[in-house]
């Protein structure tokens, strides 16, 4: 190695026929030293995420018991385990309730992010260290704010409950007991938790519109309604379709706050398609199962990444 | 004109008040865990709107039971965030800058792994922890953790390492540093913000998992806060207060770098996930 290094340094200065094989050395060093930046992050990222999509896969379809963990022995089955997730009712349920928990959110954090963008885009004292301890709930651990949630959200000694009594509402509301209720709690709850994310993400796309737009339309005469629709929303759209996916992509396989607040319960009613493969690999050991529904997980956020990355495409434009 | 001045001074303190209101609500839930947190003796009962005093006696009963596992995360956070920047650090500069055959789809593929579910990578992964004895162990959870962050690291830094002057570092290179110096020397150096902000993520990251260290642990040996207070509910279940403390306490370390690292937090955000 040392030779070669003063092989090379000597043959820069000293051009003749026994320099001839050293570029193409030294080209390759480089190219090897090169790789070497890449390469560790190359294999973490094949280990990590490349491997357990495969290995989720190959799960799918072998028979995990409880006494696999002694034996090593998971023998294929199959078709097995797809068959027996697909004619379990809580499959439906779970796959259901994703849906409903992942739109309910969506709808709830854009909405009210993109209002509080919009307020904030506005000039008034206090706007930045207001704006930035907004930030806060997002940085709490997701699983701390859910446990915080379950006791301000009991039903008989919360403080919402009591609240709402002493509007002289209804201050007895099952919110997370009731399996009528449950799924909504988790939803409101998870819009709370995602409004800081999206009201930044729009936030820094509402600075990037130029100011002279809104000088040109006030002149005009257009209403602030009219504005927004005809200026701001169009301007905004690819941020839009940005924190759309963005949220998408966490939300649909949320985990943490939903074991924090109900543990999948009441009578399943917040199972989704995260805390059934937890339920199946974890509680019940059947890693199979939890496997297919995994695999199930992933196919939902496929279709997604691809609108994910158009959206990236057109922004590296 | 003269009377139109104080009129919209004031509409903008009157927003001002709007969005104290607005911050009101949001951090509502935050303060009814200090408030809980501050009145142990509630237990299942009624929590008042204000601590009568300052009983700390919470905190206390938290600090006991549940400070080593605080301890735990620092640690596993801290070694989270040293193998995330050792890995993605180097990419991100091989990636801005060697112009390398198959760059594009390694940059592709980093941003395809934000699409993969964490229980689908805790499934699979446990298994593999089983047969390499990394279950239970400081290492494995850190390794996992890491992985919450290198995606992000790596798409941050390089955007910002693509726009280091190429003569900058051809220079270097003109004096004799090789690839290794120039990076350690002069890269580095000059993509510190880029560095903290990855860093801060991947600490904030590692610090909220919840999910590798449920799934990843079966003993008590290596148990972080935020698995230590969900097991917490369910054995001191009337004893609202103290895990309202301990509550308080994992959320201190987000409350401090919101408060010292304010700008970083902002530009990881946005930086993160828009390039």
């Amino acid at each position: 190695m040392t030779t070669s290094t003063v092989t090379a340094a000597t043959s820069a200065t000293t051009p003749g026929p026994s320099a001839a094989p050293d570029p193409a050395r030294t080209r390759l060093r480089r190219r090897v030293a090169r790789w070497g930046f890449v390469a560790p992050a190359v294999v973490f990222m094949l280990l990590f995420f490349g491997y357990p999509l495969v290995r989720n896969v190959l799960m799918s379809f072998q028979h995990y018991t409880p006494k696999t963990f002694f034996t090593g022995e998971a023998p294929f089955n199959g078709t097995d385990n797809w068959s027996s997730v697909f004619q379990d009712v809580l499959f439906g349920k779970a796959l259901w309730h994703t849906l409903v928990f992942t739109a309910g959110s969506l709808l709830g954090q854009f909405c009210i992010g993109l209002a509080l963008a919009v307020f904030f885009n506005r000039r008034f004292p206090l706007n930045g260290v207001l704006r930035s301890l907004i930030l806060l709930p997002w940085l709490v651990p997701m699983v701390v704010s859910g446990i915080v949630w379950r006791r301000i959200l009991d039903q008989d000694t919360g403080v919402l409950n009591t609240f709402l009594g002493t509007l002289g509402l209804d201050g007895d509301t099952p919110w997370l007991t009731s399996p009528d209720m449950a799924l909504l709690s988790v939803i409101l709850v998870n819009i709370w938790i995602g409004i800081p994310f999206n009201m930044v993400i729009l936030y820094g796309g509402l600075q990037e519109i130029p100011k002279e737009l809104y000088e040109a339309a006030a002149l005009d005469g257009a209403s602030a309604w009219r504005t927004f629709r005809s200026i701001t929303l169009p301007l905004l759209k690819p941020v839009i379709t940005v924190v759309l996916v963005l949220g998408f992509m966490s939300t649909v396989k949320i985990l943490d706050l939903i074991l924090a607040l109900t543990d999948g319960g009441p009578a399943d009613a917040t199972q989704t398609l995260g805390t059934l493969t937890y339920q199946n690999s974890f509680v019940e050991l059947d890693f199979g199962a939890g496997a297919v529904v995994g695999n199930v997980l992933i196919i939902v956020s496929a279709v997604f990444a691809v609108f994910y990355l158009r959206a990236n495409r057109t922004e590296g434009k | 004109m003269a009377a139109h001045v104080p009129t919209a001074a004031r509409r903008r303190w009157g927003s001002t008040v709007a969005g104290v209101l607005v911050l009101g609500v949001m951090l509502f839930p935050l303060y009814w865990m200090l408030n809980t947190a501050l009145q142990p003796e509630s237990g299942l009962l009624q929590v008042d709107p204000v601590p009568d005093g300052l009983d700390l006696s919470g905190f206390t009963k938290a600090l006991d039971d549940q400070g080593g596992h605080l301890l735990t995360s620092l640690v596993v956070s801290f070694g989270a965030v040293a193998i995330c920047l050792a890995i993605s650090a180097p990419a991100a500069y091989g990636l801005a800058r060697f112009g390398l055959r198959g760059s594009r789809t390694i940059v592709f593929g980093t941003l395809i792994t934000q699409m993969v579910p964490g229980i689908v990578i805790a499934n699979a992964l446990y298994n593999s922890y089983v047969d390499l004895g990394l279950v239970n162990s400081y290492v494995g959870l850190m390794l996992a953790d890491a992985s919450l962050g290198i995606p992000f690291s790596i798409v941050l830094m390089r955007s910002f390492m693509v726009s280091i002057p190429g003569e900058v570092v051809e220079a270097a290179e003109i004096d004799g540093a090789g690839p290794v110096r120039t990076f350690l020397r002069v890269v580095l150096p000059m993509s510190r913000n880029s560095l903290i902000t990855s860093g801060l993520f991947a600490f904030l990251f590692s610090w909220s998992d919840f999910m590798f260290a449920l799934t990843l642990n079966t003993t008590d040996d290596v148990k972080p806060i935020t698995l230590g207070i969900y097991q917490y509910i369910g054995a001191h279940v009337g004893d609202w207060g103290s895990v309202m403390a301990a509550s308080v306490l994992s959320a201190v370390p987000a409350a401090i770098l919101l408060v010292l690292a304010q700008k970083y937090i902002a530009a990881g955000i946005t930086g993160g996930s828009v390039k």
